[in-house]
């Protein structure tokens, strides 16, 4: 397994980082490279790049791209922090490429990475095939309940706010691959149990009870280890562990006989 | 030989439309594939935030609204340019795919009884949009998504599709080339629909994804099928200052008002009855002139200003452009102002299809954004590009699965050999290339070009300028220096190849801006101020032709509604 070291301090501390981008105008990247088919072993090129205002690291990895090293791997699409396409290792951290500005890293030493633990298909692209597969094991959809409506089913506000900070949820896979459990078994991962019980949790859904039965198991809720590193990683905030909580609640309850 | 990959149905795109249409194909039994340049779940759908139109009459001060006044709204907002009998099928649809959309599982905002949520829009009457919180475009792209899943539709994830298969003028599936291997494939199909979204990306100043490069649009233009109505383009009135990310007009439904630097809420003398909440292309010509006559903030933005809203309001309904604003710009709605300037955000136009998707190509379908059914006409309501991708996505999935399944297109191998081979030269004549020109240079100035001079405000000397250096742009294109030959995520070689179709479509946009001479909706010629019915009540068709578009026209379904000066 690869292991990706951060390559200098993370957040801008005190007032040296940004006398520096002052002064230069331009922060230093390294990016990490590699093409397995062509490599034996990964390294970091460093580019040189010029600092716009509230630039951020995606469009400094365009900037790259398109002027000075026109054979970088990476995915973009949306640039907003909604579709989830730019998770990569900035930093020391989790972060999405789109939503980071330049500004708040360390202009002398910015490092950026593939998501760690995901097989690296080039430089920043990792194969996310295995991670979208993961959710075909939890019935990934909603299952109408039995009693069929002609309108919108009726949703209290407050059950409505159960699901709320679930569905945020972009599929980028920072969770997945912080997960340390997730390295080495196959357990179904933080993000696919979070989409697990963003279905039990809707009163509206009908198939409650199948979809616990998804996640029992040694893969399932039971090898979560509750050590965060999914709710660190998240880059939408969301209590990944919360939620894998609540459904082992659920099937505590169910197995005590409560439901 | 190997067998070429063959779906009845090829849907491409994997976005709203294209979801709701594959969705559709495969519930009336057909085998549909999605061919999509990126995962469903990162196409642009997801960054919608406001909301979708629909006449549930569910909020309390929204119990009259009907389809009815829906369909007059969208009229009227089209500034008469869109088709009545289209319209009529959006409005009156419109509470079904709603409903439908609620019953696969997407969670919308609630009202305090329980029903879906809905807010005022700008050019509606009545709290019409139906919304979850301010992100409704990625829940119902995920929703769309699961239930994709739930009936094993097959998708084909990161293919750039370059050219059709084409047997004479009917189209039978598309090539594409694979972003992870550097592959190409031929996808045979007995129809192909065109689900790819906007062109954004030929502006600057876009709210658009990155991925929004109009290619599709291209695509189909190349191959014959006529683009209409193109110079009708969407600048939204609030997009963030320096990136240009949207900040819905939800948040004017919510009770935002706009400021300049003087303090001035001065929407009121642009729109005096519906003020902040006019219609889109007149509340961004307000700001821009606001700031072009000096009272707007230095660096040309105004303000944006939810602070009335409070706190608890602002994180209910509008959490996402919060975190937004902070993330991107270090501004948080709830203490400051938001600096907005107006940015290119949708496109009216595109290719031209009938109230089934149908284009005037056989084979060829298209839905959302890339098509003009017309319901939009000269200026879209918010809330109703939502509606329009899953309402008109479903219609084209069933057209299309009909039309398969009466009479399949007999396949022709040697077509799609062809475009195979068409392609893969394309393609090497761009990494063989000899020239000095740097494609990114010409993308920049392509989308500099048009901002500055087609954009919200159009002379006839701009216009004529625009063309000029469009022309300019793609002689330079074709001295183009020599594409990154690797195979994998070869972003040099697609966006050089994908540049070629943008130019071509920013080509069809200048020079219907500039036969048009009269303003219609979003298109504001300065030295033509006024609509003129008499001339140009009729849609636009731009052909391809070698020499540049060949523009014909065709006139506009005018049913219940004459037209009628556009007050608001």
């Amino acid at each position: 397994m690869l292991v990706i070291k951060s390559l200098g301090p993370d957040e801008r501390s005190k007032g040296v980082e940004k006398s520096y981008l002052m002064a230069n105008k331009k922060a230093v990247f390294n990016v990490f490279r590699f093409d397995p088919d062509k490599e034996k072993e990964p390294h970091y090129d460093t580019f040189s790049v010029e600092v716009k205002v509230k630039m951020s690291v995606l469009e400094a990895l365009f900037e790259i791209l398109e002027k000075q090293d026109n054979t970088l791997a990476f995915r973009f699409s949306c640039r907003g922090a909604i579709c989830g396409s730019c998770a990569m290792f900035i930093s020391g951290k989790y972060r999405l490429a789109c939503e980071t500005l330049v500004e708040k890293l360390d202009p002398r030493g910015i490092e950026v990475a593939p998501l760690p633990h995901l097989r690296i298909l080039k430089d920043l692209a990792v194969d996310m095939e295995p991670f979208y597969r993961k959710f075909d094991r939890i019935m990934p959809f909603f299952q109408e309940g039995k009693q069929k409506v002609e309108r919108e089913y009726i949703q209290a506000i407050r059950e409505r706010k159960e699901i709320d900070e679930i569905t945020d949820c972009i599929l980028c896979a920072a969770c997945e691959s912080a997960c340390p459990l997730t390295w080495t078994s196959d357990y179904l991962g933080p993000a696919v149990l979070t989409k697990a019980y963003r279905f039990v949790a809707d009163s509206r859904e009908g198939a409650t009870k199948e979809r616990l039965s998804l996640v029992d198991g040694e893969d399932g809720v039971w090898r979560c280890h509750t050590i965060f590193n999914c709710v660190e990683a998240c880059p939408k905030r969301i209590n990944q562990t919360r939620a894998i909580e609540k459904l082992r609640k659920g099937l505590f309850a169910r197995k005590l006989g409560f439901k | 030989m190997r067998d070429l990959p063959y779906n009845q149905v090829l849907v491409v795109g994997g976005g709203l439309a294209g979801l709701r249409a594959a969705i559709e194909a495969a519930d009336r039994g057909v085998d549909v594939a999605v061919l999509s340049l990126v995962p469903p779940v990162r196409s642009h759908s997801g960054a919608a935030q406001g909301g979708v139109n629909g006449a549930l009459a569910n909020a309390e001060d929204g119990r009259d609204d009907t389809p009815e006044r829906h369909a007059f709204d969208t009229v009227k907002g089209s500034d008469y340019l869109g088709d009545q009998d289209a319209i009529q099928i959006m409005a009156d649809e419109a509470p079904a795919r709603i409903i439908e959309m609620e019953h696969w599982g997407c969670p919308f905002s609630r009202t305090k009884d329980g029903k879906i949520a809905q807010r005022p829009f700008g050019g509606g009457g009545f709290p019409r949009t139906c919304y979850a919180a301010d992100k409704t475009g990625h829940y119902m792209l995920h929703t769309l998504y699961e239930q994709a899943v739930k009936r094993r539709v097959k998708v084909y994830m990161e293919w750039a599709s370059a050219y059709f298969v084409v047997d004479g003028r009917r189209v039978g599936g598309v090539v594409a080339f694979h972003l992870p291997t550097g592959q190409f494939e031929a996808f045979q199909a007995d129809a192909v629909i065109m689900a790819t979204g906007g062109y954004g990306r030929i502006y600057a100043r876009s709210t658009n994804a990155i991925i929004n490069t109009g290619y599709g649009m291209a695509m189909a233009y190349l191959a014959g099928a006529p683009l209409e109505d193109m110079e009708f383009v969407q600048f939204h009135p609030t997009t963030l200052l320096g990136n240009n990310i949207l900040m819905t007009e939800g948040a004017r439904g919510e009770g935002g008002l706009l400021f300049n630097a003087k303090g001035e809420r001065f929407m009121e003398r642009y729109a005096p009855t519906a003020k902040d909440l006019a219609p889109r292309d007149m509340v961004a010509r307000a700001i821009q002139t606001e700031i072009n006559e000096g009272r707007g903030f230095p660096g040309g933005y105004v303000n944006l200003d939810l602070r009335r809203l409070g706190k608890q309001k602002i994180m209910e309904r509008l959490p996402g452009i919060r975190d937004i604003c902070i993330s991107f710009s270090g501004v948080d709605p709830i203490t400051d102002p938001i600096p907005i300037q107006p940015g290119q955000h949708y496109s009216m136009g595109g290719i031209g299809t009938d109230v089934w998707g149908q284009s005037e190509l056989p084979g060829l379908f298209a839905a959302g954004e890339c098509a003009c059914v017309s319901v939009h006409g000269a200026n879209r309501l918010g809330g109703n590009s939502l509606l329009d991708t899953v309402l008109f996505g479903k219609r084209a999935g069933e057209r299309a699965a009909q039309v398969v399944k009466g009479k399949p297109a007999p396949r022709n191998e040697k077509a799609a050999q062809a475009a195979l081979e068409r392609v893969r030269k394309a393609y090497a004549g761009l990494i063989a290339g000899t020239g000095k020109e740097d494609p990114n240079q010409i993308r920049d100035e392509m989308r500099e070009s048009m901002f500055e001079l087609v954009g919200i405000f159009r002379t006839q000397d701009k216009l004529v300028q625009a063309v000029r250096k469009l022309g300019e742009l793609s002689e330079r294109y074709r001295r183009v220096r020599a594409c990154y030959d690797g195979k994998k995520f070869n972003w040099d070689l697609v966006r050089t190849f994908e540049l070629g179709g943008q130019l071509l479509v920013a080509e069809v946009i200048a020079k219907g801006a500039l036969a048009r001479q009269e303003s219609r909706g979003s298109h504001y010629r300065v030295d033509f101020p006024n609509r003129d019915d008499q001339s140009w009540l009729k849609h636009t068709l731009a052909h391809y032709s070698s020499q540049g578009p060949v523009l014909k026209y065709k006139p506009v379904t005018v049913a219940k509604w004459q037209p009628e000066a556009r007050k608001y």
